[in-house]
């Protein structure tokens, strides 16, 4: 293998170097582990616009303006993601595209940075469109390439789907030439393919189910459906990263690898399934190949046919693969147990810190949401309270404080009930439940953690910050003038670095009909982190070791030898445990 | 070959494990590198898994299929040292980060390094700290362990330092090459 012609890239960065050779020219996404690196990568290419859109269904539908107007179009999220996006993607199927359409789901069996892990797949077959899996960098290069030629060929959009630890893995890929696209011939006039309306709506359904026939053909003929023989005992079917886990795993079974996971090749199952004695589906989460495989009437063995054969649950990995065909896994010694876990938790300076501390004080319910602040669910912070989806906090906030309220009678807990959401989600799908809550009549405080930025995928800018993916720069939005324009009269700003505003404000009765919103603004110290830091310390004689300060969850304080200590490399000077000391013990 | 990088969020596991792929692809060999981002990063264990040779599958390490562990803290040394073969070294920053959960849960193991070694496993515990300090940035703990780690594998100096200038900007692939050096000084000064 030579070292000049190719490169070391992770999933994501093959499937923007793919985009940027088959000639994208309008790429969008919002951040999101682990989909996030694809439209980073892909704004560092030349002759193509990159944007962040404030959420994912936006995102596809200026895709889809883009492929209307005859240019190739590539729009890339989380899984949860495009249950954001799936309205447009649900209709999207009947329009077709006009330039190539691209949509990629990344999902995280696993969740390892996700809220669930909800197997995509199953909106290829939902939405009745054509999806490739790679199951390394080399085939998410080669097969973003091919998905732009199948979507073109086809009229259809064509959905990716990695997993983490194909987007987030780096393999051998090899770059191939860019195609520089001239500007597109700009959108054509075609009712009867883009007003969907009821009649229109009916005939381009009966296109996409025709398509659909057309799409099984053609996956019979497809070059990332291939078939690898290893004798005629042991079959298996797999795509994505399973391929490789059973390629590892049962290195002696024959294997139907499908890079098109759907829609299946009928007939090159049924060969498959008559040169093999036993007949296997290894694939991650949901068994969708397998009831595909069984509605062909072909006897397999898998999730649904054996339970247990493979959890339904998590991620894959060689050993489990082993261990499903009996293969002994090489673990000699079992884990170390007790020992103390290192969970993730909010950075040393952390501007979120402040109030999710004051919030636990008060004892309020807090409706949390999506963002590096979820991590204040855990102890000693222990202030979030709900985890939903993006944006999903205000309006169950706004639903806890109405069935207090209902039939007149409120309970006496009413007030403690408050909602906490950061910019970004904010304007993603923050807005229009406050709006909701103030057009119902509703209560409760609103705290919205302005820390300038996208934190927990690696800081991307957003229309808050006045800057954009490509570091151009652009209006900023000013969510204090967002709330106010939404009709809303009670909006204060507070530093929350500093405790005693908030805890005022969370000592008073909040008014009952309309929302009190709180703007926390502070930048992400990960924005500020080059600054000289001045630390604090504490004095040991002074320390009545009480732990309030262990109550702030902050990485630099520990406890040893009966009082706290502040590790001076770590210390940012934010001053908050300080701020709680009542014995005067911390100083700088 | 398969390495596991362990750490602590921000101690630059990713960015060693990332000179290691880029040194073994340099070599001409396969390669796979598999971690996770996102909310797994925010100071929290953090992991990363290398695997090279003339074929790679899986990105992951099969259980108890590492060779080498490169561990940047000891706890998080001793929380994976299951997953090394039975003639598998383990190279350990001596270094110990206290995690917060030790207010209230198990405390901080005082015999990390007796564990280690009644695992089985070779130990070699680097003073990283020391060293990265010493070529100029205490955070170049990693490339030390990079150091330590190459007097055990057979690979070129030219494609180590390739990797290094492909990982870093200049200025800092110097500083990290320096540390790198002084990591592989001190192993075969203290084990050979």
């Amino acid at each position: 293998m030579g070292t000049k012609i190719v490169k070391l890239m992770s999933g994501n960065e093959a499937i923007a170097r793919g985009a940027y050779e088959a000639g994208v020219r309008v790429a969008t996404g919002y951040p999101g582990t682990p989909a996030t690196e694809i439209l980073q990568s892909l704004s560092a290419f030349p002759g193509l616009h990159a944007e962040w859109s404030v959420n994912e269904k936006v995102a596809l539908e200026v895709a889809s303006g883009a492929s209307i107007a005859g240019a190739r179009a590539i729009c890339a999220m989380k899984h949860v993601g495009l249950n954001v996006a799936s309205d447009p993607l649900m209709t999207l199927s009947y329009t077709g595209v006009g330039g190539g359409l691209v949509i990629v789901s990344a999902d995280d069996p696993g969740h390892h940075s996700s809220q669930n892990e909800q197997d995509n797949r199953n909106y290829a077959a939902f939405s009745k469109i054509p999806m490739l899996e790679p199951s390394d960098s080399a085939e998410a290069l080669s097969f973003t390439r091919l998905a732009f030629e199948i979507s073109e060929r086809f009229d259809t959009p064509v959905l990716i789907r990695t997993t983490t630890r194909v987007s987030h893995s780096e393999s051998v890929a090899k770059p191939g030439t860019p195609s520089i696209p001239g500007p597109p011939p700009g959108p054509a006039k075609l009712p009867g393919k883009y007003v969907m309306i009821p009649g229109v709506s009916e005939e381009r359904h009966r296109l996409a189910e025709e398509r659909l026939d057309r799409l099984k053909e053609f996956a019979e003929g497809f070059e990332g459906n291939t078939v690898e023989r290893h004798g005629n005992e042991v079959g298996i079917i797999t795509s994505g990263i399973s391929y490789q886990y059973v390629r590892e795993a049962v290195p002696d079974a024959s294997v139907l690898k499908l890079g098109m996971g759907y829609p299946l090749p009928a007939r090159m199952v049924r060969e498959f399934a008559a040169s093999v004695r036993e007949l296997f589906v290894v694939e991650e989460l949901d068994p969708f190949m397998e009831a595909q495989v069984l509605s062909l009437g072909v006897r397999v063995k898998g999730k649904l046919t054996n339970p247990g054969f493979l959890p339904l649950v998590g991620e894959l990995n060689p050993d489990i693969v082993a261990s499903a065909f009996g293969k002994e896994t090489g673990l000699k010694h079992p884990p170390v147990s007790g020992l103390p876990l290192r969970p993730p938790c909010l950075c040393p300076g952390c501007p979120h810190r402040g109030v999710l501390y004051a919030l636990n004080r008060h004892g309020y319910f807090v409706a949390g949401d999506i963002g590096c602040y979820t991590l204040g669910f855990m102890e000693p912070l222990s202030a979030i309270h709900t985890t939903l989806c993006m944006g999903a906090g205000i309006g169950q906030a706004h639903g806890m404080l109405k069935a207090m309220e209902a039939g007149g009678e409120a309970s006496p807990h009413r007030r403690k009930v408050a909602a906490v959401i950061g910019d970004s989600t904010f304007l993603h799908s923050g807005i229009t439940s406050l709006l909701n809550t103030l057009y119902n009549r509703g209560g409760g405080t609103v705290f919205i953690l302005d820390n300038r930025t996208t934190a927990m995928t690696g800081l991307q800018p957003h229309p808050g910050t006045g800057r954009t993916l490509m570091g151009g720069l652009s209006g900023r939005s000013d969510i204090r003038d967002i709330v106010r324009g939404l009709g809303i009269k009670d909006v204060s700003v507070v530093d929350p670095y500093n405790l005693k505003p908030i805890e005022k404000l969370l000592s008073m009765e909040p008014p009952e009909d309309a929302p009190r919103v709180v703007i926390a603004r502070r930048p992400c110290v990960l924005l500020t982190k080059d600054k000289p830091a001045k630390a604090y310390a504490v004095n040991a004689s002074a320390c009545a070791g009480c732990g309030e300060c262990l109550m702030l969850a902050c990485p630099a304080i520990s406890f040893v030898d009966g009082h706290s200590e502040i590790e001076a490399a770590l210390c940012t000077g934010c001053s908050l445990c300080k701020q709680v000391c009542a014995f005067g013990a911390i100083t700088l | 070959m398969n390495i596991i990088f362990a750490g602590v969020g921000g101690q630059g596991v990713l960015t060693a494990s990332e000179v290691l792929a880029r040194a073994a692809m340099n070599e001409g060999l396969d390669c796979k590198k598999s971690e996770v981002h996102g909310m797994a990063q925010r100071g929290g264990s953090v992991l990363s898994h290398v695997r090279f040779g003339s074929r790679v599958h899986s990105p992951v390490i099969p259980a108890g299929g590492a060779d080498f562990l490169v561990a940047f803290e000891m706890l998080e040394g001793l929380r994976h040292a299951h997953n090394l073969k039975p003639s598998g070294t383990v190279i350990v920053n001596r270094l110990e980060v206290h995690p917060l959960t030790t207010f209230t849960g198990p405390g901080y193991p005082t015999d990390i390094q007796e564990q280690l070694a009644s695992i089985g496993a070779k130990v070699v515990v680097l003073p990283g700290q020391d060293l990265a300090a010493s070529a100029g940035d205490v955070r170049a703990a990693g490339s030390a362990l990079l150091g330590a780690l190459s007097i055990l594998l057979p690979f070129k100096a030219a494609s180590w330092e390739d990797a290094f200038a492909g990982t870093f900007k200049p200025s800092a692939a110097e500083l990290n090459i320096r540390a790198f050096g002084l990591g592989r000084g001190w192993v075969s000064g203290n084990l050979v």
